[in-house]
């Protein structure tokens, strides 16, 4: 996060800035047919107003209900496992992205790299980085529609869809995390003779640990979320229901689920907001 | 134990930090280095536990070529080196119980030491350790929250566990107490007297070094400048050592809680900074 | 032997740290939450190896490779590219207007608590201060809480197909981030340049202007920054409940089974999101 300016920007490149963003503002804005008048004018009211009275009062029957409680359950259970898997993804990937503990840096100053093993090496890297970039880009419902069309419909695509792209989120963060730590402990690790996998169990992931564990509880809170939404593609839990009541203009219904998601999205927030200070 | 001839170590900054050590260390010999901050001490004591490669010339560890070590090999003879350094370099988070036994990660099972940290391997062995340095009471404590002292206390008794035949230690008492730091030479003189290790110390006080041990160093921009007992250090020689160093030397301490200008093998105190 | 006197007293027997019950339930709880969503998310390893997994891989594969990059194709797919960096932007730029008077209003220190509010009535500060920031920190988290693409396929509803919905969901869902992240920024802000102002009598408005403007807004062009980072992620997703964008036509894609469509859709998305991340950053960077 940015802090004060040491120093500030100059002037022109501020004007620079600010006039491309205005430029790329007026481009979106013809681009996407953004028509606030006709939104918020007598007819664009009218509508929304027609609409979000269709919502009231949510459905309660007991059937609807229960309907949204079991949704509620499974996209809970598919956001939990999902971010355990993608914690077990990045795990061992992370390493792989992790310079410091391949060929550069303090645990490296003792001896010279062979020239092979250091290519070697470089190439692991390399390779982890771009496994990682690639789990990372693609976006979790196409992750999801990728393993309904693999394994069939359900639940259990969603947790795969949620764990590989999460995993590869995770992974480049640990990463980050692990390069960032101390070198000073490792350095007298190392000294007493220890190897690197040691000194990474001793030195290093100590001093991760802290941080790991809140970047997957920030990763769970983004991923109830995302677990809402992948029943649209099939892949199980709230969003299918959602779908299911938006396409047969169930409004009632739809609020109600709506209310469920609102609930389970508050829940998991509390409850990540509360193993953070407990743990970190 | 050490022979040293030539040894050059030139950052990758360019900055030269060795420019030429030749050094000669027998077993059981108690040395100190002395000298200005930046003369380059902590780089030499780097590339004596052979966590840094010198950029040239020759280092000799007990009749082998360091240079011609394998990885194993090279960390086989670091479990012989035992290292305390300025600061205490050790893991905030752990227990006080698991940053002493560190110590036996040389001679450790890499499962054995993963074991060891979900329940300790041989506790006892730490609590003697810490009994000798005065605090068995800090067993289970967490280790950032002891003071500066007591963790000095605690890198002391790592380097007991680890049981070493040479003792190196770095600037072991700029950060703790004056009455405490002439108690930490002493016992490490003591302890490394009866055991017959080899004690070599970077001191920040001419006084301690002089009157602790029979060999003294006087290093300054990264050369030797003189190697002689104790008596035969004169005052003219320490003025040269330290001339023009001497004040800044002094400002330089307020430093501390950043980087060190000077040296690239300094780095910002744990829990400071970057 | 030689020996450091103990500093403290010593306490002979250590007690192997404090024994508290605490981790042992939660741990037990979390475990127990877990075997139960194993069995909720009908997570079940063994449908890898059941009969078609395989050829469904070799199939999906086989299909993606090698990408389509004929002319026309790229040529058809330029404007839903274009369309989601539009839909990013204009959607950043909405969550903007909803996020800053709904994150002032959030901001405790500005309306109700605090070193301005000291003078003012009981009533005052619950009638002018107090409800309004409780209503806005409800609707925040409203807006916040609902998923973009639920945001999406509602307003697809209400406003028809197209990225206009796509726009409207990014900027009522990330419209509640931002107003809780400025308030936050803001919350946090040293009091006293606005005490100052405040007692050389500046009005509310005068003291955000000259006290809280200039100390936040680094912080939140950044953040507002890295949320653009995220819309056009988003903005590139919302196509799949039909709000425009790339999203739209890697759904037809993979409907159809035109893998290889995918494969190059995934593509141009990636460039895309680097393009905009890299932008971000060099921006945040001089501001940093």
């Amino acid at each position: 996060m940015a802090r004060l300016p040491a120093a500030r920007p100059s002037r022109a490149w501020a004007l620079w800035v600010g006039a491309g963003f205005a430029a790329l503002l007026l481009w979106s804005w013809q681009g996407t047919g953004v028509d606030l008048a006709s939104l918020f004018g007598r007819e664009g009211l009218r509508q929304i107003a027609v609409y979000v009275r269709k919502l009231f009062p949510p459905d309660l029957s007991a059937a609807a209900l229960s309907a949204a409680g079991a949704g509620a359950v499974e996209t809970f259970a598919i956001s939990l496992i999902g971010s355990l898997l993608a914690v077990a993804i990045a795990l061992p990937m992370s390493l792989l992205a992790t310079r410091t503990l391949l060929y550069r840096g303090i645990l490296f100053e003792g001896r010279r790299l062979h020239p092979g093993a250091r290519a070697v090496r470089l190439g692991f890297y390399a390779a982890g980085k771009a496994a990682l970039n690639v789990l990372r880009t693609i976006p979790e419902i196409v992750w999801a529609l990728i393993f309904v069309f693999v394994v069939g419909l359900g639940p259990f695509p969603g947790v795969l869809a949620l764990g590989v792209h999460t995993g590869g989120v995770l992974g480049k963060l640990f990463g980050e995390v692990l390069e960032d730590v101390d070198p000073a402990p490792l350095e007298a690790l190392q000294a007493t003779g220890a190897s690197r996998v040691r000194i990474l169990i001793y030195g290093v992931l100590p001093q991760a640990l802290p941080q790991f564990v809140s970047y997957a509880l920030y990763r769970w809170e983004v991923n109830i979320r995302a677990a809402a939404v992948l029943g649209f593609v099939g892949a199980g839990g709230l969003g299918q229901r959602i779908y299911v009541a938006i396409s047969l203009f169930h409004e009632q219904e739809l609020m109600t689920l709506i209310l469920a998601i609102y609930a389970i999205v508050t829940l998991v927030d509390a409850l990540s907001a509360y193993l953070r200070s407990r743990l970190v | 134990m050490y022979e040293l001839s030539g040894v050059r170590k030139v950052f990758a900054d360019g900055s030269v930090a060795l420019d030429g050590i030749s050094l000669t260390v027998g077993r059981g010999e108690h040395v100190a280095f002395i000298g200005p901050s930046g003369a380059g001490k902590t780089t030499l004591f780097r590339i004596l536990n052979l966590t840094l490669r010198p950029t040239a010339g020759r280092l000799v560890f007990e009749g082998q070529d360091a240079s011609g070590l394998s990885d194993a090999a090279l960390r086989r003879a670091r479990t012989r080196i035992g290292t305390i350094y300025q600061q205490q370099n050790l893991v905030g988070r752990l227990r006080v119980v698991h940053n002493v036994l560190a110590g036996n990660l040389g001679r450790w099972s890499t499962l054995e030491a993963a074991a060891s940290l979900v329940r300790p391997r041989s506790a006892g062995q730490a609590a003697t350790a810490l009994e000798r340095v005065g605090i068995p009471e800090k067993l289970y404590a967490r280790t950032d929250e002891l003071s500066g002292g007591q963790q000095q206390r605690v890198a002391i008794a790592r380097v007991l566990v680890q049981d070493p035949d040479v003792l190196l230690a770095d600037e072991p008492v700029s950060s703790v107490d004056p009455s405490l730091a002439v108690t930490i030479v002493s016992l490490l003189r003591d302890l490394s007297h009866e055991s017959q290790k080899t004690l070599l110390m970077n001191l920040h006080s001419v006084e301690l070094a002089l009157h602790y041990f029979p060999r003294v160093v006087g290093i300054r921009d990264g050369r030797v400048r003189f190697d002689l007992a104790p008596e035969k250090v004169s005052g003219e020689l320490l003025a040269e050592l330290y001339a023009g160093d001497r004040d800044e030397e002094q400002a330089l301490e307020r430093f501390q809680d950043g980087k060190n200008p000077f040296g690239g093998a300094c780095r910002p105190l744990p829990g400071f900074g970057a | 032997m030689a020996r450091i006197p103990s500093a403290a007293p010593a306490d002979r027997f250590p007690a192997s740290g404090r024994r508290s019950r605490f981790p042992y339930l939660l741990t037990a709880i979390l475990a127990a939450s877990v075997v139960y969503s194993l069995r909720a998310a009908q997570v079940d390893p063994r449908r890898f190896f059941e009969g078609d997994v395989l050829a469904n891989v070799a199939r999906f594969v086989r299909g993606a490779l090698p990408p389509e990059l004929s002319r026309e194709f790229l040529g058809l797919m330029l404007r839903p590219a274009l369309e989601t960096v539009q839909i990013s932007v204009m959607g950043t730029a909405i969550a903007v207007l909803i996020g800053i008077p709904l994150g002032l209003l959030a901001t405790s220190s500005l309306t109700w608590r605090g070193v301005l509010h000291e003078r003012a009535s009981r009533a005052g500060r619950w009638g002018l201060g107090f409800v309004p920031y409780a209503l806005a920190r409800a609707a925040l988290s409203v807006f916040r809480s609902i998923p973009e693409y639920v945001w999406a396929f509602m307003f697809v509803r209400a406003v028809g197909l197209g990225p206009f919905p796509g726009v409207l969901a990014i900027g009522v869902a990330y419209g509640g981030m931002l107003g809780k992240v400025y308030s936050e920024i803001l919350e946090s802000m040293n009091p006293r340049p606005l005490e100052t102002l405040h007692a050389a009598g500046a009005s509310r408005l005068g003291v955000v202007l000259y006290g809280l403007v200039p100390q936040a807004l680094p912080n939140v062009v950044a953040y507002t920054l890295y949320r653009w980072e995220c819309a056009i992620r988003a903005s590139a997703i919302l196509g799949f409940v039909g709000a425009g964008g790339l999203g739209q036509q890697i759904e037809l894609s993979m409907r159809m089974f035109q893998f290889n469509e995918v494969l190059t859709l995934l593509a141009v998305l990636f460039v895309l999101v680097a393009a905009v991340d890299f932008a971000s950053a060099r921006i945040r960077a001089r501001l940093a």
